[in-house]
């Protein structure tokens, strides 16, 4: 096991590596975007003059790399830097919506990964069995679905039909516990049903593979009970492509809801990135970009420590 | 074709069913200027109207007959759907693999490489990267694969790792063997499952991330119809009762579920074939 | 000295308005002590679901540019220094009094006396000063710096009066004042995103993107307005989330409801949709210095060539008229009505296209999702009538991201869209003058420029009228414009909202729904 601290500070290692390459292309990507902030902000109303003023302004019309390194500069410094859309400080804009995404992602997890492992296992269980069948087909169907359309589904049943929760999710501070929970459960169940599938298929199949293998053959021989050859025996070793896809998923629920905070008008990061993206905001989408870099690569050091941790061959290398 | 026969007579009833659907699926999208009783943009009728003798299944939010725009959906959706899962996978999987068999500096390039590209939000990164290419057809189906094959590139060295670490691929490499022989032979083999798995699904992801980027403003351009955007244009139907937007989503649900019951089926085959 | 008011004698405006049976507005008393029938209740807690904001929005009226921050100013915590009512026409607001010195190159203007800031602070003319050269001065950057040009200098010229001294006549040059973007704020303002004004509610929430909170201002100026207790507007851009919202009652009334679904909307219990007239216009412009555009005979085939009232069918479902290829909207003063519609004709589209020599010419329109609802669509429907009248046609879908950079202005032939400024002058000006930055067909005809400069320093009204009807007669027949249809404003609201006839400059009652409507009960 020694040798994960060295993997792992070599990984962090990397992750800043990852980290300054990704703000370059950031920077490269959006300034490759035609037009840019003033452009974008003046809309009709752009005339060279005023646009040029604007420029100026927001002092876009340094070079490139000027502006990159002032970046650098401040971030390096703690300084985040100021919109340019509006003049506020990113830290202010991004802060509370990071929060609420988490809060978002965080509960969808919590009610989606155990519910598809324990599903994958149970179809796994009772292989090819009618249960099997009707389970992998509903779930197979939600996420047939666009995103939007489970929302929009969900909304009629459950707002318009039966009047149980709410369809504007916007979070207010101050907001009792009671109302929070009230308006996440529509977002949540949105969420839960478009990544649910993903991972229980991928249990399921995971360890109808590793099924066949010879060892559990051998513990079937030696008489063990069904249930505990699929948990002692078929589970520890199917768990790193498990892994894998839950963290994946995972980071999906960060990182890609911005359709769902749409729909319900949650005030999320997705939506602050799009929005920032069409404006050429760059401080913003720096900032919610390396945000989202952050959480990504934190995911993926787990998601490989996890599998490494659960295969004793690989947790003793020869 | 002997075989093929004998294959088919063994196959459960959900397998078959889903054979059926793509098959049938296909050949609609084969023949589509055929079947299609109306243009693909012919707006003939009112906006949204129910079943009628004309239109059996209504018109859209156009006025056009949405019989006809499935039909011609299926061929666009299906086709590029498809194209895309095949680069996504080609790329992805082989990567993985050769990543995970390879090891050492190889690896920790590819792997780096994936990780900046995954880090983005794929939504945006397309976004970004559509906007400066434009929304073509072909640009659209080598994006879009591009930007999936980092999971399955991901999935497919998951799978490798735990693979390339059991005794008979050190016995194969004691053996001298290349590391593509490797990868084909011993590695390929034990992963496909849960490969397999992943292909049904990202078949269902990719069809349903062009819907996505139709939120957007990106994906693929209207008035060719493809059931993600059909789905998407039709929504605000739903407030009202009108089921215009089911069709497509049915048929999207269909397509996928089927998919996956034949993948199931080739789950349920290679298991016992190993066993 | 005769004493002008909208470039028209005193004398006239009074015989107007008497003979149309309307009592005059007197200065002070605002709009409503008119006879209208309804009478507004205080109270209650409204919620309104707004379409048109963005996470990157800025309470600088230098740089709106949707409706969240123009309404969160203009509705809530600030006041324009002129109001628009619903027949196109000033009433006072922060200005009382307004009059031109003869020539009308130089006008006077008197403020309100009584009114306070949200912080105390009370308003004089510095700050009234100052609000409009914010917008005024060499590298400005502010959206609406052209249309301030024409000002050459503003002298204060007392508490509560200013003078300003324009480049050149303008009979119309009040209506400036009751721009959206240009609202009263404190003099020597470095941080707009207080949302500090004179306004009907205070600011005490705005969160760009998500949502604008105000509370009743107990010190208002207007004792007849702002009948809400509290005014919440949330950002909601997904046309299905917002019309959701309103049906099961989580907000009170909406914007852009889809017009697809607005009659269906409309019918359902409790659910009201308010139709107006008005002036969101829909253009197509051609470059004119671009190939086959230069040919005005290729440009009367391209007119002929699309179907007027199917348009209004299929895209604004009947809520709207069709456009004349004229870009002033029937109420607007001046505007040429007797014009005749022009209406599909294929016929003219085969006679033009051969006498402009470019047969088999194939014109690319360029559209986005963005511009507006049903842009693309609209394409899609022109496509289909131009192919049967013997214009070949292409659609061509730009990404909704950059097009106000990269397509429009820019490309041979695209779509836009423009709620039509009050007068006539300010319309041409904008978009039809030579140089003008907003001129999107880039249409110069230096005999137009001369006629645009003389009706608008003109003040004899029978003259006016003429060199207006010149003016749109000529954009009619050879303007690089396309204009086929003109937009109601529709919104929807609960039965429990009340208001009094709407405006229909642009949506929600002009931005003012906030301090102009109540709750019935």
């Amino acid at each position: 096991m020694d040798f994960l601290i060295p993997l792992i500070l070599k990984r962090t290692g990397f992750a800043f590596l990852t980290l300054f390459t990704i703000s370059i292309l950031i920077f490269v990507g959006v300034e490759a975007l035609p037009g840019d902030t003033a452009e974008a902000i003046l809309g009709q109303g752009a005339t060279k003059e005023n646009v040029a003023a604007l420029r100026k302004e927001l002092k876009l019309d340094m070079p490139v790399h000027t502006r990159y390194i002032s970046w650098l500069g401040d971030l390096c410094q703690g300084e985040l830097g100021n919109s340019l859309s509006n003049g506020r400080p990113v830290s202010e804009m991004i802060g509370w919506r990071f929060k609420n995404t988490l809060l978002l992602a965080s509960s969808a997890a919590v009610v989606s990964i155990p519910l598809a492992i324990l599903l994958g296992l149970i179809c796994a269980l009772y292989q090819n069995s009618w249960l099997d069948k009707i389970l992998s087909t509903s779930t197979l169907s939600a996420i047939s679905l666009p995103e939007f359309f489970v929302a929009y589904l969900l909304i009629v049943v459950f707002v318009v039909q039966f009047e149980l929760f709410p369809s504007v999710a916007v979070l207010k501070s101050g907001m009792a516990i009671s109302e929070i929970i009230n308006i996440l459960v529509l977002p949540c169940l949105t969420l839960t049903l478009v990544v649910l599938a993903h991972m229980m298929r991928m249990t399921r199949a995971t360890i109808i593979g590793v099924l066949s293998s010879p060892y559990i053959e051998m513990a079937r021989l030696k008489g063990v009970r069904k249930h505990k050859v699929i948990f002692y025996h078929a589970l520890p070793n199917a768990l790193s492509p498990i892994i894998n896809v839950v963290v994946m998923d995972l980071a999906w629920l960060v990182v890609g809801v911005v359709v769902v905070e749409v729909v319900f008008v949650y005030p999320g990061l997705g939506q602050l990135l799009v929005d920032s993206v069409s404006k050429r905001d760059i401080p913003v989408v720096q900032t919610s970009g390396l945000i989202f870099a952050c959480t990504y690569i934190f995911l993926n050091l787990t998601a490989d420590v996890l599998s490494i941790i659960s295969n004793p061959k690989l947790r003793h290398p020869k | 074709m002997k075989n093929l026969i004998k294959l088919l007579k063994t196959s459960p009833i959900s397998a078959r069913f889903g054979l059926i659907v793509i098959t049938l699926s296909l050949i609609v999208a084969l023949l589509a200027p055929l079947l299609a009783p109306y243009g693909e943009s012919e707006i003939v009728a009112q906006v949204w109207l129910s079943s009628s003798h004309d239109h059996p299944l209504g018109t859209d939010q156009l006025g056009r007959d949405m019989v006809s725009r499935l039909i011609y959906g299926a061929r666009n959706s299906i086709a590029i759907a498809f194209l895309t899962t095949m680069i996504a996978f080609g790329v992805g999987a082989i990567l993985g693999l050769i990543a995970a068999t390879t090891g050492g500096w190889l690896d920790n390039l590819l792997s780096r490489i994936v990780d900046i590209f995954m880090a983005f939000p794929t939504l945006i990164l397309a976004l970004m990267i559509l906007s400066i290419l434009g929304t073509s057809i072909p640009v659209l189906i080598v994006v879009v694969a591009l930007l999936d094959s980092t999971r399955v590139f991901r999935l497919a060295r998951a799978l490798a790792m735990d693979i390339a670490i059991m005794e008979f691929v050190d016995a194969a490499r004691l053996r001298g063997e290349k590391t593509f022989y490797i990868v084909r032979r011993e590695i390929l083999p034990n992963a496909l499952p849960a490969l397999i798995a992943e292909f049904g699904l990202r078949f269902c992801f990719i069809f349903l991330f062009i819907s996505s980027l139709s939120f957007l403003g990106l994906g693929i351009q209207p008035p060719t119809a493809d059931w993600g955007s059909m789905v998407r244009e039709n929504s605000g139907a739903i407030n009202f009762g009108i089921i215009a937007p089911l069709y497509p989503a049915g048929t999207i649900a269909l397509i996928t579920v089927s998919i996956n019951l034949v993948v199931d089926w080739f789950l349920q085959r290679s298991a016992q074939i190993r066993a | 000295m005769d004493d002008y008011k909208n470039g028209v004698t005193r004398r006239q405006f009074m015989a107007g308005t008497i003979a149309a049976g309307v009592a005059a507005s007197i200065p002070g008393q605002g709009l409503f002590k008119n006879a209208w029938a309804l009478a507004p209740k205080k109270g209650g807690a409204m919620k309104l679901g707004l379409a048109g904001g963005s996470t990157t929005d800025s309470l600088d009226p230098a740089t709106f540019s949707g409706v969240f921050d123009q309404m969160s100013s203009m509705g809530l915590y600030r006041n324009p220094f002129l109001e628009l009512d619903r027949k196109g026409e000033l009433h006072p607001e922060l200005v009382t009094e307004w009059s031109a010195e003869p020539g009308a190159k130089v006008w006077n203007f008197k403020l309100r006396k009584d009114v306070e800031f949200h912080n105390g602070k009370a308003m004089d003319v510095d700050d009234a000063i100052f609000s409009i050269n914010h917008h005024r001065g060499k590298d400005n950057k502010s959206q609406i710096a052209s249309v301030v040009k024409p000002i050459k200098e503003i002298k204060k010229m007392g508490k509560y009066e200013f003078k300003i001294i324009l480049e050149e006549a303008s009979a119309d040059f009040p209506y400036i004042l009751s721009s959206t973007r240009m609202p009263c704020v404190p003099n020597g303002t470095t941080n707009f995103q207080d949302g500090m004004g004179t306004g009907g509610y205070i600011m005490k929430d705005w969160e760009p993107g998500v949502r604008a909170y105000g509370e009743r201002n107990p010190n208002y100026f207007k004792e007849d307005k702002a009948f809400f207790d509290s005014v919440e507007i949330i950002t909601m851009t997904d046309d299905t989330a917002r019309t959701t919202a309103l049906k099961t009652g989580q907000v009170d009334m909406i914007n852009r409801p889809d017009r697809k679904t607005a009659r269906l909307l409309g019918k359902m219990k409790g659910i009201q949709i308010i139709n107006t007239p008005g002036g969101l216009t829909y253009t197509f412009p051609m470059r004119m210095d671009q190939k086959p555009y230069d040919n005005v005979d290729f440009r009367r085939a391209v007119k002929y060539s699309v179907d007027r009232e199917a348009l209004i069918k299929t895209i604004l479902q009947g809520y709207g008229v069709p456009g004349n290829d004229i870009p002033v909207p029937s109420y607007v003063k001046y505007a040429a009505n007797s014009i005749p519609q022009r209406q599909y004709d294929p016929d003219k589209v085969k006679f033009h296209l051969k006498k402009s020599g470019y047969q088999d010419e194939v014109v690319r329109l360029h559209v986005a999702d963005m511009v507006y609802t049903g842009c693309v669509d609209t394409a899609q429907l022109w496509k289909e009538h131009a192919t049967k009248a013997g214009l070949k046609m292409d659609v061509v879908k730009e990404a909704n991201d950059g097009y106000w950079s990269k397509v429009w202005n820019k490309k041979p032939f695209c779509a836009s869209f423009w709620y039509a400024r009050p007068t006539v002058d300010w319309i041409l000006s904008m978009t039809y003058v030579s140089g003008a930055s907003a001129n999107e067909s880039n249409w110069k005809v230096p005999s137009f420029d001369k006629l645009v400069k003389e009706a608008r320093a003109e003040l004899n009204d029978e003259k006016r009228k003429v060199l207006y009807f010149e003016l749109q007669k000529i954009l009619h027949e050879d303007g690089s414009v396309v204009i086929p249809m003109i937009a109601n404003i529709v919104d929807a609201a609960s039965d429990k909202i009340g208001f009094n006839p709407v405006a229909g400059n642009v949506e929600l009652d002009g931005l003012r729904a906030c301090e102009r409507w109540w709750f019935k009960s």
